[in-house]
Parts: C-alpha cells; sequence; structure tokens
C-alpha cells in the first residue's frame, strides 16, 4: 500500500460489536437461514422429489424388482440386507443437492449479497448444513417407514436401530461437505450437475448398499470394499441386524472425521475466495 | 453504536485504487468522491470496470493498491462496520425466486435482525412504496423484470442503508420498465439517500445522476456534471439522415469543413453527425444549400445540443453501449427518452 502518497484523510477506527452480540446475531442469522432454505424446498417440487420419491422408489425398486435376484446371506433376507444401505444411499446420494443449491447462489449472486450484509461469514454455510441435516434426517425417517412396511424389522433392539439411523445421518452430513466443496469450487450449476455424476454414483452405487461386494469382479472389489459409504453401510447393518461393531466403528469415524477435516477448510476457503 | 464518531468527509472517497485479476487490468488508479446525499453515475461499457468498482466498495473485493472509504469506514480495515451502512442492489441478484415477495423481504428483515413488528411492517411498507402490493403473496419466479427489479432494491433498503449501491439496475429492462425504475430511483434520492449508481446507458445518467464519472478500461477519462461534459464538446451537434446509404461518404466528404471534428457516420442508420460549434444555424443554412447542391434527400435535419452519446465519442473514440448485448431500440430509446 502506498499510503504515503495518499491524501491526509483520516477514516474512522469503528470497533466491532461485542462477542455476546456478535454470537447471539450469528445464532440467528443461522437460523434465519436455514429456515429459508426449508421454505425453498417446499416451495420446490423437484426437492421433494429427490428427497422422497427418489428414495423411496428406490426402496421399492430394489425390494421387489432387483432384491430377489441377489442372495444375500444375512437373517431376515434380502430387506434386512437393503433398509441399512438404501439409508445410507439415500443420504449421501441427497448431498448432491448441496453442491447444486450452492452453486446456483454463487452464480446468481445471492451469496455476495449476503457477504455484502452484517453477517457473520460462517453463517451462510452453517445454515445449510442445519437445513441440510433436517432434510437428510426427513429422507432417513422416510425411508424407514417405508421399509418397515414391506417387512423389514430391527434385529438388534431399538437403542443400536436409533443409532444406525443417526449414522446414515451423519454420512449423510460429511458427504454433504465434499458437496458444498465441490459446488462452491466449480461454480456453475450445469458444471457441477455433470461432474456429480463422475463422483457421487460410483461413491453411492460402486459399494455395499444393494449388493453384496463380494458379487463384483475383483478389481471393483477393491475399491467398494475399502471406501467409506461401504464401511460405514456395514456398521449400519451391523447395528440394524446384529454382528461384531467394533472394526467397522473405528474405521467409520477415522473416515467420516477424515473427511470433515479435508473437505471443511476447504469449502470454507472456496466460499472467501469466491466472488 | 456509532454515535461517538460523526465523519466529516465525503459519503463515498476512492484514492487511486488499483485492482487486478491475473493479466487483467480491471481498474487503474481510479479516484472517486461523492458527497453526502449525491447521486454519482458510474458511466461506461462493459468490462470498463464498474462492477469492479462497485465490489470493492461494497467490501467483496480488497484493492490491490490505494483506499476505500465509504462514510468514513475503510472498506480493508473495518469491512465490517462498512456492512453495517450500505445497501447493494442491481440485477435481482438477491431475488429468492420460490419465495414470494413478502417471504424475500420478511427474511432480509430477519438477517438484520429487526424485532418481529419492525420487521413485517418495514416489509408492507417497502411493498407499498415500490407498487408490489397486488404480487407481494405470488412466489418472485413469476414476476415480470421490471418488479423483480424493484423488490431488489427494495430488499438493499430493509435496514435504512446510509449509502446505497446499484450496479446497472436498469441493464435489460424494457423501456417502459426502466422509466418506472428510475422514477423508483428519483424518489430514493429525493429523499436524501447516497446513491452510487453504475450504468451503460448515457441518458441514465443523465436523468438520474449528480455527476457522472466516465470510466474506459479501469480508468477515469472523465467526470464532472451532465452540463460540463456536454460543454467539454463545446457547441451544437447537427445530425441528419440521409435514405442513400452509398452516398454517405461523398455527402460527409462536401460537409467536413463545417465540422471542427471529423463528422461521424453510422452507415446502419445512415445518420451523419457534425459538431458545428456555436454558429449552429448558420451551419444549418449551410449544409442544407450544400446538400441541396448535391440532391441528396435528407430526414430529421437539426441542430441539438451533445448528448452523452456525444460526449462518449469524442472521450473515447467508440461508442458507450457495446453492440454485443444492445437489444434493439436501446439505442433509439436511450436517445429520446
Amino acid at each position: 500500500m502506498t499510503t504515503a502518497t495518499l491524501s491526509p484523510l483520516v477514516p474512522l477506527d469503528i470497533p466491532g460489536p461485542a462477542v455476546s452480540q456478535r454470537l447471539r446475531h450469528g445464532v440467528a442469522d443461522v437460523v434465519s437461514l436455514t429456515l429459508r432454505e426449508l421454505l425453498i424446498w417446499f416451495r420446490n417440487p423437484f426437492f421433494i422429489f429427490f428427497s422422497i420419491v427418489q428414495p423411496v422408489m428406490f426402496t421399492l425398486l430394489f425390494r421387489y424388482v432387483f432384491g430377489g435376484a441377489i442372495p444375500v446371506s444375512v437373517h431376515g433376507g434380502y430387506v434386512a440386507y437393503l433398509m441399512p444401505g438404501v439409508i445410507a444411499q439415500s443420504a449421501a446420494f441427497g448431498s448432491f443437492g448441496t453442491a447444486i443449491a450452492l452453486a446456483r447462489q454463487l452464480q446468481k449472486g445471492v451469496i455476495d449479497r449476503f457477504r455484502a450484509m452484517p453477517m457473520a461469514r460462517s453463517a451462510v454455510l452453517l445454515g445449510r448444513l442445519v437445513a441440510d441435516t433436517l432434510r437428510i434426517t426427513v429422507t432417513v425417517l422416510v425411508i424407514l417407514g417405508v421399509g418397515y412396511g414391506v417387512g423389514f424389522r430391527f434385529q438388534n433392539g431399538v437403542v443400536p436401530g436409533v443409532v444406525m439411523l443417526v449414522l446414515g445421518v451423519v454420512l449423510g452430513i460429511t458427504i454433504s461437505t465434499v458437496s458444498a466443496f465441490v459446488g462452491l469450487a466449480v461454480k456453475d450449476e450445469e458444471a457441477v450437475s455433470s461432474f456429480g455424476l463422475v463422483w457421487i454414483f460410483p461413491l453411492t452405487f460402486v459399494s455395499a448398499a444393494f449388493v453384496p461386494v463380494s458379487s463384483m469382479p475383483g478389481w471393483l472389489q477393491a475399491f467398494a470394499a475399502n471406501q467409506p459409504v461401504t464401511i460405514v453401510i456395514e456398521e449400519m447393518r451391523a447395528l440394524a441386524l446384529g454382528g461384531p461393531l467394533v472394526l467397522h466403528a473405528w474405521q467409520s469415524a477415522l473416515w467420516l472425521a477424515g473427511i470433515v477435516a479435508v473437505f471443511v477448510p476447504l469449502a470454507v476457503r472456496a466460499y472467501r475466495r469466491a466472488s | 453504536m456509532t454515535t461517538a464518531q460523526r465523519w466529516e468527509g465525503p459519503a463515498i472517497f476512492v484514492e487511486d485504487v488499483y485492482k487486478s485479476f491475473g493479466d487483467v487490468r480491471a481498474l487503474c488508479g481510479i479516484d472517486l468522491v461523492v458527497e453526502r446525499g449525491k447521486v454519482l453515475g458510474l458511466l461506461g461499457p462493459n468490462g470498463a470496470g464498474k462492477t469492479t468498482a462497485v465490489k470493492i466498495l461494497t467490501t467483496l473485493l480488497q484493492p490491490d493498491r490505494g483506499r476505500a472509504l465509504v462514510e468514513g469506514r475503510d472498506v480493508v480495515r473495518s469491512p465490517a462496520a462498512v456492512r453495517e451502512i450500505i445497501g447493494l442492489a442491481g440485477q435481482s441478484a438477491a431475488i429468492q425466486e420460490e419465495l414470494t415477495g413478502r417471504e424475500n423481504l420478511e427474511i432480509m428483515g430477519r438477517l438484520y435482525h429487526l424485532d418481529p413488528d419492525t420487521r413485517h411492517r418495514r416489509a408492507a411498507e417497502l411493498l407499498e412504496r415500490f407498487d408490489l402490493l397486488d404480487a407481494a403473496d405470488r412466489p418472485t419466479k413469476g414476476y415480470s423484470g421490471g418488479m423483480q427489479r424493484r423488490l431488489d432494491l427494495a430488499l438493499s433498503l430493509v435496514s435504512h442503508p446510509e449509502v446505497l449501491f446499484l450496479d446497472e439496475p436498469t441493464t435489460g429492462l424494457d423501456p417502459r420498465s426502466r422509466l418506472g425504475m428510475w422514477e423508483v430511483i428519483r424518489e430514493l434520492v429525493a429523499r436524501g439517500a447516497t446513491l452510487l449508481l453504475t450504468t451503460q446507458y448515457l441518458e441514465e445518467a443523465d436523468e438520474l445522476a449528480d455527476e457522472i464519472v466516465v470510466i474506459d478500461h479501469g480508468k477515469v477519462i472523465a467526470a464532472g456534471t451532465s452540463e460540463e461534459l456536454k460543454n467539454r464538446i463545446g457547441g451544437d451537434v447537427l445530425e441528419f439522415t440521409v435514405d442513400e446509404r452509398d452516398r454517405l461518404g461523398e455527402v460527409a466528404e462536401t460537409l467536413r469543413a463545417l465540422s471542427e471534428a471529423e463528422p461521424t457516420i453510422d452507415a446502419e442508420t445512415g445518420t451523419l453527425t457534425l459538431r458545428v460549434g456555436e454558429g449552429g444555424s448558420r451551419a444549418l443554412v449551410e449544409t442544407v444549400r450544400r446538400l441541396d447542391a448535391l440532391g441528396v434527400h435528407t430526414e430529421g435535419l437539426g441542430v441539438r445540443r451533445p448528448s452523452l452519446d456525444d460526449v462518449f465519442l469524442a472521450l473515447t473514440g467508440h461508442g458507450a453501449e457495446e453492440p454485443a448485448d444492445s437489444p434493439h431500440g436501446r439505442r433509439r430509446a436511450g436517445r429520446r427518452a
């Protein structure tokens, strides 16, 4: 800065608001932005389709159309195998909406407008995260309801069952952070849509969600068996149906924490730079 | 919160600001001063640096060099303090199309931490003032372009900003909606807002701004009131249209001696423009005589005061409005509206 050559106008030195007020306003902003997202979703039939109708269709499709041809060795048959998988898959797949919405708001200039307002910069991302959590929770509960209607039962007690649902939601939120980064970095709604096919499809479909990994060719098994969505699904199956919990619990925790640790800073950085 | 400090300087103060994006130099040493309660028209073609200047003043971008103050608050050192007192509107960006006009305003009120009563009242008041009451509870997706711009402007006013930035508020609007937008902006100005308005339209700056700064390629190339800028050209402009386009060159040649500068030919419309200085009527008589001798048929022959379009042409050597994104009628609407 070449301040030496500038005129002698002395800018005002205005202290920022107190921490307590900033905190109160920050919380209020996150609540407002969450409400805003929810309202947008309710108005958007496309969104209802993606978060409710599509997962339900998947559940029914695999339960009644493909399921008969997929041999599984779990007590309760294919529907018992399917439900933890389809819950995790839908939660993760649904996070794709995060990328599209962020790219769209960025492209339209909505986010620039927010950034020119006296609002904590983290509020936009946090508001979306809270709204996404609610959305994923609704999706998960609807699928569970459909699952119960088509013969699925928790075989391992209610508490592990609830933990399984929570784990599904946590998986969805974790993948949402990847999605947020993609949306903010790519910045273009169309490009995000096409690019999404490249990462979210393999991640959610090349997994143990619908079929046993052992039915895939060897080269694909190497990926499918070790990728995070499969690891979490195995843990969810063990919670819902009974089985050894410890190994997959550790692996799940490490994967989820690792993804959050990498993609939250990346998303925040992309948000700061996007203008 | 800030009552202890008063700022005696100008509402907007920009000094020697530079901004580059990679190799592209968007701003190359811009100076701007806007006194409180005044309207500055920042005029220039697409890519001149107008939006970059607005983004720096609204804390969305940081300048590479130089200084920008809004009501005495430095945009780099106290961006939060700047955001407290500004409003930003423009090309309907803040509107969420799934939501109704009222919902958009209500959420904006929430984000400015207004209490529920104030929020509802403010939304109702702005809807009425911007003639949106009838459409208030319909999703904004169905609003016309003009309605969306009005709502966008209303959204930027929820917090009673001291300084308002309007980035091309009428770009892409049809002439009638643009006139409506002008009305709304004029009323704002009458209430004493400090306004920085960017525009590609000369007559928009002419209509709304107290002072005009013309920028091109990131530099200020002229500044002053619309009158001052017109006086720069000095004297009158003589203009007419020739039906026989192929004779335009011949006609220009014949009349060159009457013009203080090279005659301007618009081959597309067949319009010839001469800068005839103070001797407007003498030049008119002489022109008629010479055209008659040539046997050329003309239309709309007359002498007028220079428009900002003439000024822009004289300053930059090219027109103000980029042909790339100019829909039919803009030019005409622009000139005569």
